[in-house]
């Protein structure tokens, strides 16, 4: 069958005709989104509205050596959401005057990429889609950012290609120890590979790309200088390659290695949550801020990782969909503030509230579920996070806890300095969010709030992939 | 009716659904939004009517449930939601129906002319659908939920005038107060995930049957932990005199009658985890018992109708505190409810002075009853039931407090005498400068409109009625009521009423008199009207250490350490690489053979260290 192959074609063809289209680019990057999200959704409503659990494949697809897809309960989640976000990154990026075609078409690569990462089942396909991410990142952000564009790029590239470079060590090892890259038969044979450093070599990989304190430092660079479509995909979807790399790859291929690391992911997960949360507070750039945020939510999808069961590693899933929607629509929103005041000094602002009415709304309800609050999409996850850390690790998680107090320090504190406070006259001509610019916004709550109430939209997908991957770490339940 | 309990969900169904509809549409039919909001109380209220109607509230066990797989849906441990209808739910959702349909109609002429109305009443709707969700949920996840939502609630309606700085900065400190006690919430719930694996109701009650009394300990202090942060308990009490910030109806509704009474709700709901504990009982006392006393002595001092108000309900708490850590949880819920009644009057009544007078400070008060009839008759009965006058409502329910601590510990029950004795004198003090002799002011005090006067009426009358249905309620809570101690009642009413006399006669010069406090306890007046200046103190022993260690990890580690060397990585290698550009001369081929070079060379290394 063609159709997962679809979900890689369909946006690599329309980055050929953006480029092709020049001006008349958004509308075809447009289309091609949204018929990604077609294909996607074709393929799940089957199990999603005839309420079948999936347990296994949709599809394995073999054309050419290496070449192996599968959507499955794990990639799933992560599929959707980097289809709907593709929707939301074309919306965002609608009137880019600098060169749209290659913008357009460079952001189609991009999620044609990054759906390759999640659809691989072959070792050497991953990682060639892994680095193929990078690329047009590097250019997005490159020419497209603000004012330390290249250096943010560089440094972006730089760091990241380092630590994918010790993971395909790894592969490589992994691959000629047990003489196959289908990471199903890797994974049937892990017995034979050289655990301790194989796991180690990837995870540098994948921890970076999370990222986790401290090799964190790439991120808020890359986002402050990256264009709104860019920095919606980064925190959207590019970090998730990290947490969903530990799964897919690192745990089946070393799951022994994987156990004696848990206590190691649990301190990483903690101190993201805790650092991340302690460090956006102290921002005054109200897109640095998001930024750390990535970090602290990210550490909340580390611990529930390091518990190493299936409830842990669905709350894993369900904070990697949440904090994917919930930064997109932050990001997106400081996207629209930049381009009517091209400044995002927290101090500068203040009356926001009034003058831009139906932003500083979408603001609050970003920060609102942004710091967890239940009904809304954060809140499953961390409270899952949560409890289950506290099952495995006990007392240790309290830090934690201090984390969740600062998320919600950071948060209010954005929206207080923002949008409330006495209005200042300066902003008082800038014209509010037209239909254009709702269109995400409302996607995105949407999605944020119909996740917080039923998060077995997700749950329910993955889990019974999630119940054998604990079972093999022996987390049981 | 009982369409209304087999789907008592839509208790918190409609509320939400009248929500959505009056945020996101309200403007276009902006005279109907008072009404339309109105539908989520009355769903709410018509839900508790409904239980009583069908005569559930004498058979044992008469529960409804329903519930569903929410977290971990298809594992084996998962944790579901839903809801139960049972006579303790009942009737808090009784409390929370009539409260908030008497403020949602109280703010038509309250609110008006005021920008921003839909948001107004679509928060009041969606506080109405949280309140509901914490109240009928069936375990400790959907009362977190509705804990939570309530929490947002409350943060959205404070910082309601949200240009002012005073009212953002209050918004922000209620949650983040609250957010410390929630943290315990959530770490109790946590423990019980973990000892028990269960986390609804019957589940975890059934467990606590077996479980040691260290663990039962530790969850039923963090459980207290989130209560005494929700309702405003020493030393997480911080947040409410802020809060006064909000609209006066949203003060009333939210921060005197349901939300801040939920930490009650929540010891009373998880009763069988205090059963016997002694560890968690005696601290609940202590600290209800020193609260209660502790901002009594503050609202004497204050001279801000609100504060008074504000300061008198984390008092009041403190007596439910109080009476849940003598054990007597029936006891406390009573308070609880005569509390609702007559502090939502107190509340609404100072809003009708507000209103009126257009100032908050008692000092440019002042003869109001001659202007203000409606609203002094039914403040003065607020005042009275809050005072303990006999035979009326508070009488009772606090007669039933002081009995039940006096039982287990005289020392507490003496200190709430104390209490009791300057509440009396602290509101009557109030009454007096507000209401009596000459106005002060120079506006024109007037009544406001008939939907003002009217929720001042029909909560006069529960102020005045609710005492005599102390039996009833406790039957319908399943526990068995009291009798009126008489030792206890002749002793609270004559402390009622001295403490009347008292603030009647010291502040007889109205203003006068607040200045010839102040000359005359020089020292302690400032002491008390700054709350014993421990806000301050929470400021610079927490807040601001937190925020400067929070900057200097950014500065001291996150740029001078951690980023540097990654950058120094970078510029390290860049000065490397310019002395070997002098080499290579950009030969792309020679950067592909060094790059496979380095693999292979890399791929050996580590696969000689593997073998």
């Amino acid at each position: 069958m063609l159709q997962v192959d679809l979900l890689i074609a369909v946006p690599l063809l329309g980055a050929v005709l953006a480029l092709l289209a020049g001006s008349r680019a958004r509308v075809v990057a447009l289309l091609a989104t949204v018929a990604t999200c077609g294909v996607m959704l074709s393929m799940a409503s089957a199990d999603i509205f005839g309420g079948a659990s999936i347990a296994g494949a949709y599809e394995v697809t073999e054309f050419v050596p290496f070449w192996a897809l599968r959507l499955d309960g794990l990639s799933t989640p992560l599929v959707a959401l980097t289809a709907v976000l593709g929707v939301v990154a074309v919306l965002a990026s609608w009137n880019i005057e600098e060169r749209p075609g290659p913008h357009h078409a460079l952001l189609l690569m991009l999620i044609s990429a990054v759906m390759g990462v999640f659809l691989a089942e072959d070792i050497v396909l991953f990682y060639v889609f892994w680095e193929a991410v990078l690329i047009p990142m590097y250019f997005l952000i490159g020419v497209w950012g603000h004012e330390r564009r290249r250096h943010a790029a560089t440094k972006f590239f730089l760091y990241t290609f380092a630590a994918s470079a010790l993971m395909l060590v790894g592969i490589l090892i992994a691959w000629f120890a047990t003489g196959t890259s289908y990471i199903p038969d890797m994974a049937a044979d892990a017995a034979g590979i050289p655990s301790g450093i194989v796991f180690w070599l990837i995870v540098i990989g994948m921890l970076v790309k999370i990222p986790v304190v401290p090799l964190h430092t790439w991120l808020p660079d890359a986002h402050v200088e990256a264009p709104t479509a860019g920095s919606i995909l980064l925190a959207g979807v590019l970090l998730k390659m990290g947490g969903y790399g530990i799964m897919r790859v690192a745990i089946p291929l070393a799951p022994a290695e994987f156990v004696s690391a848990q206590a190691l992911f649990a301190v990483l997960g903690i101190v993201g949550i805790v650092y991340g949360a302690a460090v956006a507070f102290a921002q005054t750039d109200l897109k640095r801020l998001v930024a750390y945020s990535s970090v602290a939510h990210m550490g909340f999808v580390v611990l529930a990782i390091s518990v190493g069961t299936a409830a842990g590693f669905s709350a894993a899933m369900l904070g990697m969909v949440s904090h994917g929607l919930v930064a997109a629509l932050l990001f997106l929103l400081v996207g629209q503030l930049y381009d009517r005041t091209h400044t995002l000094e927290i101090a500068r602002f203040g009356g926001l509230g009034k003058t831009l009415p139906g932003w500083a709304t979408a603001l609050t309800f970003g920060a609102l579920a942004s710091l967890g609050l239940p009904g809304l999409s954060g809140f499953p996850g961390e409270f899952a996070a949560m409890i289950e850390g506290f099952r495995a690790f006990g007392w240790w998680i309290l830090p934690a806890g201090f984390g969740l107090v600062l998320g919600a320090a950071y948060n209010l504190r954005a929206v207080r300095e923002v949008s409330h406070g006495p209005i200042n006259e300066r902003w008082a001509g800038l014209s509010d969010l037209a239909l254009k610019d709702w269109m995400p916004v409302g996607l995105l709550c949407v999605a944020v709030l119909f996740l917080g109430v039923w998060p077995r939209l997700i749950t329910d997908i993955c889990e019974p992939l999630l119940a054998a991957l604990g079972a093999l770490v022996g987390g049981g339940m | 009716m009982a369409f209304l309990l087999d789907n008592a969900w839509l208790a918190v169904g409609v509320p939400f659904a009248v929500a959505l509809t009056v945020g996101l549409m309200g403007r276009y039919f902006q005279r109907a939004v008072p009404w339309v909001t109105m539908l989520a109380p009355l769903t709410v209220l018509a839900t508790g009517v409904a239980w009583f109607a069908e005569g559930h509230h004498h058979e044992e066990g008469a529960l409804i449930t329903k519930s569903t797989a929410w977290l971990f849906g298809t594992l084996e441990q998962s944790i579901g939601i839903g809801w139960r209808m049972d006579g303790l739910v009942a009737i808090m959702l009784l409390v929370v129906g009539v409260v908030a349909s008497a403020v949602v109609m109280f703010s038509v002429g309250y609110m008006e002319g005021e920008e921003g109305l839909p948001r107004y009443f679509a928060l009041l709707a969606l506080f109405s659908g949280a309140m509901t969700t914490l109240v009928v949920a069936d375990g400790l996840v959907g009362l977190f939920v509705g804990w939570e939502l309530v929490g947002a609630c409350s943060y959205l309606l404070i910082g309601f005038w949200f240009t002012k700085p005073s009212a953002a900065a209050a918004a922000v400190k209620a949650f983040l107060t609250t957010r410390v006690g929630d943290v315990g919430l959530l770490l109790g719930i946590a423990l019980l995930w973990r000892e028990t694996g269960r986390l609804d109701y019957p589940g975890v009650f059934s467990a606590a049957q077996s479980a040691t009394p260290e663990f039962l300990a530790a969850v039923g202090l963090l459980l207290f932990l989130g209560a005494a942060g929700k309702s405003a308990q020493f030393p997480l009490h911080i947040w409410l005199p802020d809060a006064m910030e909000g609209p006066t109806p949203v003060s009333a509704l939210i921060h005197a009658a349901t939300m801040v009474a939920a930490g009650v709700f929540l010891i009373a709901r998880t009763w069988p985890i205090y059963e016997g504990n002694e560890i968690a009982l005696s601290v609940i006392l202590a600290i209800g018992t020193f609260t209660a006393l502790a901002a009594a002595t503050i609202a004497v001092a204050q001279t801000d109708i609100k504060k008074v108000l504000a300061y008198s309900t984390i008092s009041q708490l403190g007596f439910m505190f109080a009476a849940l850590g003598a054990g007597a949880w029936p006891v406390a819920m009573f308070h609880l409810i005569t509390h609702a009644a007559f502090k939502s009057l107190l509340f609404l009544g100072s809003g009708s002075v507000i209103h009126g007078s257009g100032t908050q400070d008692l000092r440019e008060m002042g003869g109001l009853a001659k202007r203000m009839p409606v609203t002094a008759v039914t403040w003065v009965i607020g005042s009275a039931a809050l005072a303990g006058v006999p035979f009326l409502a508070g009488f009772f329910s606090k007669d039933e407090v002081l009995h039940s601590v006096m039982g287990v510990s005289p020392v507490a029950g003496i200190a709430l005498f104390a209490a009791s004795l300057l509440t009396a004198f602290y509101i009557t003090r109030a009454t007096r400068l507000a209401f009596f002799d000459a106005y002060r002011g120079d506006g024109h005090p007037h009544e406001g409109n008939w939907t003002m006067k009217v929720p001042l009426v029909v909560l006069a009358l529960g102020a005045v009625g609710l005492g005599y249905l102390g039996h009833q309620i406790a039957e319908a809570m399943g526990a068995h009521g009291e009798a009126l101690d008489l030792t206890t009642a002749s002793i609270s009413g004559l402390i009622a009423l001295s403490g009347i006399a008292l603030g009647w006669f010291a502040y007889g010069r109205g203003a006068d008199s607040e200045a010839g406090m102040e000359s005359r306890f020089l020292r302690l007046w400032p002491t008390l009207r700054s709350a014993y200046g421990f806000d301050e103190l929470v400021m610079r022993a927490v807040v601001r250490p937190t925020v400067r260690l929070c900057s200097w990890t950014y500065s001291l580690l996150d740029r001078a350490v951690i980023d540097r060397i990654v950058e120094g990585v970078g510029s390290g290698t860049e000065w490397v690489g310019a002395r070997l550009a002098d080499l290579q001369g950009g030969d792309a081929q020679w950067y592909a053979a060094l790059l496979g070079a380095g693999a292979v060379l890399l791929m050996a290394l580590a696969m000689m260290g593997w073998q």
